[in-house]
């Protein structure tokens, strides 16, 4: 191979990790609370500090009630999947922090699409976790009616898509009149969560280009979990991600994402301009993938022992729980989460043995709205050929 | 060149162009949640002019200038549905059908399955296709049956001025995914558009010539094709009977057998390479469903399996007449 220019500057077979975009020091992200707990907002923390306002101390209990559950739960369901009770498993650990705080800052009348690691977002909504494990389990590949469950749309698996139709979806709040009236109780807007690794694909920049034409009213929340199963997030951009908004033409901000405060007060912000009609906007939670990327992966294959090492010092639970510990949180209240996550999980591993499959007639009942012939023929073949058996029995 | 095309009257001589036009437009003011997107399909009224005039008439929040990414017309429109809007997409040229076909086939083709029917996808989405216009690369492509082979989607071609005007109010009206393919050979010729009824329903095939020794079954432009073998046979003596499939997913058997039960003969053709094509595939059915009714192996005349290849070459590869023909005294000869 001959050498370019780029041979010099791109050293192909370098293997970056955390330390090219990393969390501390960073005076252009947004963080509240440091990592050793103290509330500490930096520069770029002070002009979202009056979001911080509008949470009481019950808001406070529930982000970290919310954080610990998830995590049992979380841990939970790859014990399900390594005991054979699910097909995979997508383990959130770590990004707990990213995931309430923005959920936190979505009114009823929003709309969320997440990608596929968004648990507690569908938990803050109103979700039944038990319903993401019936995907996970095969016996449906959805799992939820959004509008039923707080606007949380369903999982989507090819990296990227979904941000293609929350635009949409945004699109149409905006031909619809249902945004950007005045009034924040009923204007709507629209969160796509997606990450490091998909904000590679075609999809998540052709979502970005229609949200900045359209001025959509929608904020783009990109968890940067620096893996992308093996792939670093430094093969993905050779700049921050957040900058990247720039040249879309929308504000980008940058967040410590393992900041639960950061994530409420940037995301509330973004939010509040969507609804208003100021358009979309981006934020990038900096965060890390503690776990595998699924239970089919192996990251002691590729990842640095010191680099996990760094992250789980700045665990965001352990960062939130110290945070509260100073604002005299007593003890009986964090054994109360801690026993609550317990019975939570138990129950979601009791529910979960229970679910049941699906009628055979799932093959086709949904294929089309409108009747197709080729589909009915095989149905009723389906249904004749499997009788036929039983007819043999008697 | 602007003018409106008055549907209230009984019929009218129309380019399927204006046809298309007409249908867009009435399918619009039937339902206010009817949009269209695309590119250029605003001022300029699309590469075809198929779009003229209407973003005069309902405003740009009906019909949608897009940014040049087939990819997010289509994944928006899927977002749009969801609201609870039914997106027309226009796809440029068949060719640029690609960089949207993840979102086609792994979106909207899926996305009722997916949410177990607790909606629909209303979406049309048109694409110009097809040979004998003598342009580049990626502008004459017939890529029908990779749709035609994904679950969930429906896949329709009109031949003619009043199919075209009358399908794409139909295929609006679906609650599923159509995918609307207009043969562009086909956009200028003028036909009788009879704006009171269609007479026939989205998914039927048609008898548009009757005949009593071989059954011809193409769709879109075939169908022009085939009607001028039609009459270049009958000098000899030998009577086609012209199938227009129309619908390509789900395909209408009933016409097609019950020809092939009066004439023992089939040919079947389309522009596209025949090589796991919809052509194979009524190939195949007709033989399980009519065997002992054949008197001749069911025989394909298709595009070669081969890149279309520059326009000066195009004739030799497009199906024409004569090569029908070959098919037909090939089939005659068992």
């Amino acid at each position: 191979m001959s050498a370019t220019r780029n041979d010099a500057t791109v050293p192909m077979t370098a293997a970056p990790t955390s330390a090219a975009f990393g969390l501390d020091g960073a005076e252009t992200c947004v963080r509240m609370i440091s990592p050793n707990g103290a509330f500490e907002p930096n520069a770029a923390a002070e002009e979202f500090l009056p979001y911080l306002d509008r949470l009481t101390e019950a808001d406070h209990r529930r982000f970290y009630r919310d954080m610990v559950v998830v995590r049992k739960f979380d841990s939970e369901a790859a014990n399900l999947q390594r005991q054979g009770q699910l097909a995979l498993w997508v383990p959130s650990h770590g990004q707990e922090a990213a995931q309430v705080g923005s959920a936190y800052a979505t009114r009823p009348q929003d709309h969320v699409f997440p990608s596929y690691r968004e648990h507690v977002v569908g938990m803050i909504r109103g979700l039944d976790l038990v319903d993401i494990l019936r995907m996970l389990r095969g016996v449906t590949l959805g799992g939820w009616v959004p509008e039923e469950h707080g606007n949380f749309h369903l999982y989507t698996l090819v990296l990227a898509s979904q941000t293609l139709h929350s635009t949409g979806y945004a699109m149409g709040m905006q031909l619809d009149g249902s945004t950007a009236t005045g009034n924040p109780q009923t204007d709507q807007a629209v969160i796509v969560y997606y990450g490091d690794g998909a904000s590679s694909q075609g999809d998540a920049n052709e979502a970005l280009v229609f949200a900045a034409s359209y001025q959509t009213p929608q904020v783009f929340f990109l968890q940067n979990n620096h893996w992308a199963i093996s792939v670093p997030v430094a093969r993905q951009s050779r700049t921050p991600l957040y900058l990247r908004a720039g040249g879309f033409g929308m504000p980008g901000t940058q967040i410590d994402g393992n900041d639960v405060l950061a994530s409420f007060a940037v995301t509330t912000k973004s939010m509040d301009d969507a609804r208003a009609g100021y358009g979309p906007s981006l934020i990038e939670a900096l965060t890390y993938r503690v776990g595998a990327h699924t239970t089919a992966d192996d990251p002691t294959k590729y990842r640095d022992p010191d680099e996990l090492a760094y992250w789980v010092a700045r665990d965001p639970i352990v960062r939130f729980r110290t945070y509260l510990q100073g604002r005299g949180i007593e003890q009986e209240f964090l054994d109360a989460v801690d026993e609550e996550a317990a019975d939570f999980a138990a129950d979601t591993r009791k529910r979960a043995l229970e679910i049941t499959g699906p009628e055979q007639s799932v093959i086709f009942d949904n294929v089309y709205a409108e009747p197709h012939p080729l589909v009915a023929e095989q149905k009723a073949w389906l249904e004749r050929y499997e009788a036929s058996f039983d007819e043999g029995k008697n | 060149m602007n003018a409106v095309v008055d549907t209230n009257v009984a019929s009218a001589s129309l380019p399927m162009t204006k046809a298309l036009n007409a249908g867009l437009r009435r399918a619009m003011f039937d339902d206010p949640k009817v949009l269209l997107m695309g590119e250029d399909i605003g001022p300029l009224g699309g590469v075809f002019r198929v779009t003229e005039g209407l973003i005069a008439e309902f405003g740009d929040k009906r019909v949608l200038d897009t940014p040049l990414a087939e990819s997010g017309i289509i994944g928006t429109a899927i977002g749009l549905a969801m609201r609870g809007f039914r997106p027309v997409c226009e796809i440029q040229f068949d060719g640029f059908v690609f960089p949207g076909f993840d979102q086609i086939t792994s979106q909207l083709a899926r996305m009722r399955n997916r949410h177990e029917g607790g909606l629909i996808m209303p979406v049309v989405i048109r694409i110009p296709y097809g040979g004998h216009i003598g342009s580049i690369e990626h502008h004459q492509e017939s890529p029908e049956a990779y749709f035609a082979h994904t679950p969930g989607l429906r896949v329709v071609s009109p031949s003619n001025p009043h199919d075209a005007y009358w399908m794409m109010q139909e295929a609006i009206k679906s609650d599923d995914p159509v995918i609307f393919f207009e043969p562009k050979s086909r956009y200028w010729p003028k036909g009788e558009v009879r704006f009171e009824q269609s007479g026939t329903p989205l998914h039927a095939s048609r008898v548009v010539r009757a005949g009593t020794d071989v059954t011809v079954v193409g769709h879109g432009a075939m169908v022009s094709v085939l009607l001028q073998a039609a009459e270049l046979a009958a000098i000899e003596g030998i009577s086609l009977e012209v199938i227009d499939l129309r619908s390509i997913s789900p395909i209408d058997y009933g016409p097609i057998l019950n020809s092939v039960q009066k004439t023992g003969h089939l040919v079947v053709t389309q522009e596209a390479p025949g090589f796991v094509s919809v052509g194979s595939e009524i190939a195949a059915t007709v033989a399980e469903r009519a065997f002992y009714t054949l008197e001749a192996p069911v025989l394909r005349v298709s595009g070669f399996d081969t890149p279309f290849p520059p326009a000066a070459v195009e004739t030799h590869f497009l199906p024409s007449p004569d090569r029908v023909l070959e098919a037909v005294d090939r089939a005659l000869a068992y």
